[in-house]
């Protein structure tokens, strides 16, 4: 493999990560009069980086031909398919941010930084480059890039307060977090004597030792606390509420979609031939974050707070394709992936419209009182959205809850996927709460503000990716995850 | 006909209205919620009177590959014929009734109608399992939506309930289909209706089924959401959930778990029977004791549905038949007792019984119309309860006698409570002022209840034009059954023809002979038959 292919494979890697360096020095000295402009050059670059892997997506690229620099990197269609999802979570991440920092609920620091779009560019370059991990090493590699930056991006309104402990306990946790998978990773190491994917995946074979099964568990631990999976969720409602909402919008889109990338990689592609050691883990934890996500909303006023159960909810839900341990079942979790974060992006834009004349945001239940009176176009969006992320037909959250129940029961886990679908029932209780607030409670008089034209976009957009139209994007989006899931299993 | 998507049709029509609703004032949604249903039951008619009666099961079919994992299939039989009929007929009533007493938020009000049409012809027509779902399912987020935003004062409590209750159950179902879909390999409803499933898993299948049906019916103890529901829902509200949504869970039951698994239906009639039997009784001296009106409707129709799970797991011709009718029946009759609640509702915004009294003399023709639904809710000869009850419960006395004897209180049940809010309602003197200041029925409510009494009379007297249709599916679906039919307890046993008629003559003469013995002939027959 000579050096001009492995760079060809991460090109876009390299644009963004020029695009970040030369941004970042933008901002350096033009300061925060530039911060538009970065965002919006920030944003170019995620686009452009989106264009470039455009014809890998459509082709596929597989086998050999996607390892790059001597099999650190495998940027095959499974990578392509999530980073195509990263970048466009990033690019909506920039795209609601200026008019939320320019507003009051930035608190006394208006406008937006222009660290932000920077933030989110090396962000972008760390998920791209977790999920093409091929190794322990450069899977460590992006996701210490990518935690780095979130963590100072859940602190960026320096004064703050809830902002700073946001950012503070994300640290910390996420910390620990690090420490735990990289235990794990030494212990494998120590176990099997590499750090390369295939290698410890050579030496996990037969009967497994005690130490080589606390390295599994570990790095599943660590794994687990990054995509905020029960019982490693705890940190999730408090960032997602102390957080700035373009910032928590980010966190339950591209930094999900990232490490839920890496993890089924790595239970596929390392622990594949024991599968025995960990679906059991893995399934617990999906059922346990069904149903706490769905417990933990449902006494929640703060809606931030009920977007962060709602996406550990989610993520049950998502790791109930992983556990089905099978090509149908990773597909299903990459469908699934994808209306996820087009029903998350909507509910934070639709969020962030939601303000008062002189805006400040909206956030308790309280406050979005008869919304359908005085806002009638948001809360239909929302009403859209809730009863998606519930799953009912006929919007598009059923069908992503359709290819996972699907592939739950094609594999023969039926008792394990009728308790999952009826805890699923728990969690459609707040959502249609949220429903009854919007459309049922009388408003409380609030005057709301107007909102801008970027906002009204994204959510049209992805309010029609969620109606019944997005079920004509469901047989190319299958194609597309079949072959991502498909190139999971190559290896084996 | 051919090549024109007329089932698809059915369902544009009403969904480009409710669209258009969305975004219009309140005067033009009524018209354009009302034109849209009228297209659609103009189209409803034109699709019954090209309906071939006797010709191929699957009429209509329409098929497009629009989505990955399931299919969209349509096609209709008799049985699907006749219950969209029904839904179509009942949407134009609907808006009317909904014409003055809604005020607030009128083209949401109307949009949700025009959707649930658009979801109840889809679910009749499905050829798909999880195409089915999705339309059968789909009915709660407009349903909620009607009883929370424009029900009573307890409205959030009922739509809690309606949307839990009815969600849980329908969740186990969707499993169920998965693995069916797995096991069998295609999703395609009529493939399913044939394919042999398991006896073992079908008793599972049969009971997630049942799960979501036994709420949809709703089945005694599963029915505690629908009083609430009705209570709370705005009248129009209620004629669509007795009339339509009610229908879907028997529907259910003679699309899916009657054909796919017809040997744990026969396991499983004891379960359906005792449940039915303690519905008939318990909730018809429950809806003796109501002082809500819309209670004691709603009531009385737990009790009606009963007679249609009792009919269909009869296993046999008459029960299925007689189970279709009451549905069609009760379609008709709640929904216009409903309406007849409604038009007193409007003018004195009370449901209680005692508020009322003596309207026959103020409201004399309302009167008349209150009369005869009263008496087709009850069974009277010439209506069309009484068609479908009769059926119904000669099926399963073919079956169960205790069954048939214990059901058959139902009906002295129901005139009871039925004739007694006639009493305190239409009768007697006029105890409350305000009720007898009440005027009688504007033209308005003359067109919405003029086609119902039709309706129940041209089904009480001819029934044929409605069981016609549906002849041939049920001679299939119990031709299906026939293996797995449990014996029944009485014991049927065909007697020898008489030799003559009872009055034939013994001397006639010779040119009259032969038409004689054919009369004969066919009169022994008909004794045998």
């Amino acid at each position: 493999m000579d050096f001009a292919a492995s760079f060809a494979l991460v090109l876009p890697e390299l644009v963004l990560t020029g695009a970040g360096l030369a941004l970042l020095l933008v901002a350096a000295w033009g300061g925060d009069k530039a911060a538009r402009m970065v965002a919006i050059a920030a944003a170019a670059a995620l686009f452009a980086a989106g264009i470039l892997i455009v014809p890998g997506l459509h082709l596929g690229t597989d086998g050999p031909a996607s390892l790059a620099f001597g099999g650190l990197l495998k940027v095959d269609s499974y990578a392509l398919f999530a980073k195509a999802l990263i970048y466009l979570a990033a690019i909506a991440a920039l795209v609601i941010a200026p008019s939320f920092f320019a507003s009051p609920a930035a608190g006394t620091e208006r406008g937006m930084r222009a660290e932000y779009p920077v933030l989110i560019l090396f962000s972008s370059v760390g998920m791209g480059l977790m999920v093409s991990a091929n190794d322990f090493m450069s899977l460590y590699l992006g996701l210490e890039l990518t935690s780095l930056s979130s963590y100072v991006l859940a602190a960026i309104l320096r004064r703050d307060t809830r902002s700073g402990e946001a950012g503070l306990k994300y640290f910390v946790l996420g910390a620990l977090a690090s420490g735990i998978l990289l235990y794990g990773i030494s212990l494998l190491y120590g176990f099997t004597g590499g750090t390369a994917f295939e290698a410890v995946r050579a030496g996990l074979t037969g009967q497994m030792g005690t130490g080589a099964l606390f390295g599994v568990i570990f790095v599943l631990s660590g794994l687990a606390f990054k995509i905020s999976a029960v019982p490693f969720h705890m940190w999730t409602p408090d960032v997602y509420e102390g957080a700035p909402t373009p910032v928590t919008a980010f966190f339950a889109t591209a930094p999900k979609v990232a490490a839920v990338g890496l993890t089924a990689r790595v239970v596929f592609e390392v622990f594949g031939g024991q599968v025995g050691a960990w679906q059991q883990i893995v399934m617990f934890m999906a059922l346990a974050s069904i149903v706490f996500g769905a417990l933990g909303a449902i006494g929640q006023e703060n809606l931030k707070r009920l977007l962060a159960y709602s996406s550990i909810n989610n993520i049950g839900f998502i790791l109930l394709g992983l556990a089905v341990a099978n090509a149908d079942g990773a597909s299903a979790m990459l469908v699934y992936l994808f209306i996820y974060v087009a029903m998350s992006i909507g509910c934070f834009a639709a969020l962030l419209m939601l303000r008062d004349e002189e805006g400040n945001l909206y956030e308790t239940f309280t406050d979005i009182r008869g919304l359908s009176v005085t806002r009638p176009a948001i809360a239909w969006a929302l009403l859209i959205f809730m009863f998606s992320l519930a799953g009912i037909p006929p919007l598009l959250g059923f069908y992503a809850k359709f290819v996972i129940f699907q592939a739950t029961i094609e594999a023969g886990l039926v008792a394990f996927g009728a308790i999952a679908i009826a805890a699923s029932v728990i969690g459609a209780f707040y959502y249609i709460k949220f429903v009854k607030v919007m459309f049922f409670d009388e408003p409380v008089g609030v005057v709301t503000g107007k909102s801008e034209a970027s906002h009204w976009t994204l959510l049209f957009l992805t309010a029609a990716i969620v109606s019944p139209l997005g079920y004509l994007l469901t047989p190319s989006l299958t194609d597309l995850a079949d072959r991502a899931a498909a190139s999971l299993f190559l290896a084996v | 006909m051919e090549g024109l998507p007329i089932l698809s049709l059915m369902m544009c029509v009403p969904l480009a209205g409710a669209i258009a609703c969305l975004f219009s004032g309140a005067a033009a949604a009524r018209w354009i919620a009302l034109g849209a249903t009228l297209v659609t039951l103009v189209l409803g008619i034109v699709l019954w009177t090209n309906y071939d009666i006797g010709g191929p099961q699957w009429q209509f079919p329409e098929e497009a590959n629009l989505f990955a994992g399931f299919s969209y299939k349509l096609a209709i039989d008799g049985i699907a014929l006749m219950l969209i009929m029904l839904s179509v007929f009942l949407m134009p009533v609907c808006i009317l009734a909904s014409w003055e007493s809604v005020t607030k938020r009128v083209g949401e009000y109307m949009a949700a109608f025009l959707f649930m049409e658009v979801l109840m012809i889809g679910t009749f027509a499905a050829q798909d399992l999880f195409l089915f779902y999705v339309f059968f399912e789909a009915g709660l987020i407009p349903m909620y939506l009607i009883i929370g935003v424009w029900g009573g004062d307890n409205r959030i409590y009922a739509s809690y309930k309606f949307f839990l209750y009815t969600l849980l159950g329908s969740v186990l179902m969707l499993i169920a289909m998965f693995w069916m879909k797995a096991e069998a390999g295609t999703s395609d409803i009529p493939t399913l209706m044939e394919y042999g499933f398991p006896k073992a898993a079908q008793t599972w299948l049969w009971l997630a089924f049942f799960a979501s049906f036994a709420v949809k019916v709703p089945m005694w103890p599963l029915h505690t959401w629908l009083p609430d529901a009705h209570v709370q829902a705005p009248t129009a509200g209620s004629v669509i959930l007795a009339g339509v949504l009610l229908k879907l869970g028997g529907y259910g039951f003679i699309r899916f778990s009657l054909p796919m698994f017809p040997e744990a239906s026969a396991q499983f009639a004891w379960l359906v029977f005792a449940l039915s039997m303690v519905a008939v009784v318990y909730t018809s001296l429950v809806a003796l004791v109501q002082a809500d009106m819309k209670k004691l409707i709603a009531y009385s129709s737990v009790a009606h549905m009963a007679i249609v799970t009792v009919g269909l797991f009869a296993f046999n011709v008459q029960g299925l038949e007689g189970a279709m009718i009451v549905m069609l029946s009760h379609g008709i009759v709640s929904g216009a007792l409903f309406l007849c609640v409604g038009v007193i509702y409007d003018r004195l915004h009370t449901r209680e019984i005692a508020r009322y009294g003596g309207l026959a003399i103020n409201m004399p023709y309302y009167a008349l119309f209150f009369l005869l639904f009263t008496m087709a809710s009850i069974g009277l000869p010439g209506t069309s309860g009484f068609v479908g009850e009769f059926l119904s419960l000669a099926g399963i006395y073919e079956t169960s006698s205790l069954v048939a004897l214990i059901c058959t209180t139902g009906i002295i049940l129901g005139a009871a409570y039925m004739l007694y809010l006639y009493r305190r309602v239409a009768f007697g003197g006029q105890a409350n002022a305000d009720a007898a200041a009440m005027p009688d029925i504007s033209a308005r409510e003359w067109i919405m209840m003029a086609p119902l009494g039709l309706a129940v009379l041209w089904m009480g007297v001819y029934p044929e034009s409605f069981l016609a249709p549906m002849r041939k599916d049920i001679a299939t679906l119990d031709a299906r059954l026939a293996a797995a039919a449990p014996a029944g307890d009485a014991r049927l046993v065909p007697g020898t023809p008489r030799e003559k008629a009872a009055n034939a003559l013994e001397h006639h003469g010779a040119g009259e002979g032969a038409g004689h013995e054919g009369m004969e002939h066919d009169s022994a027959r008909e004794g045998a038959h």
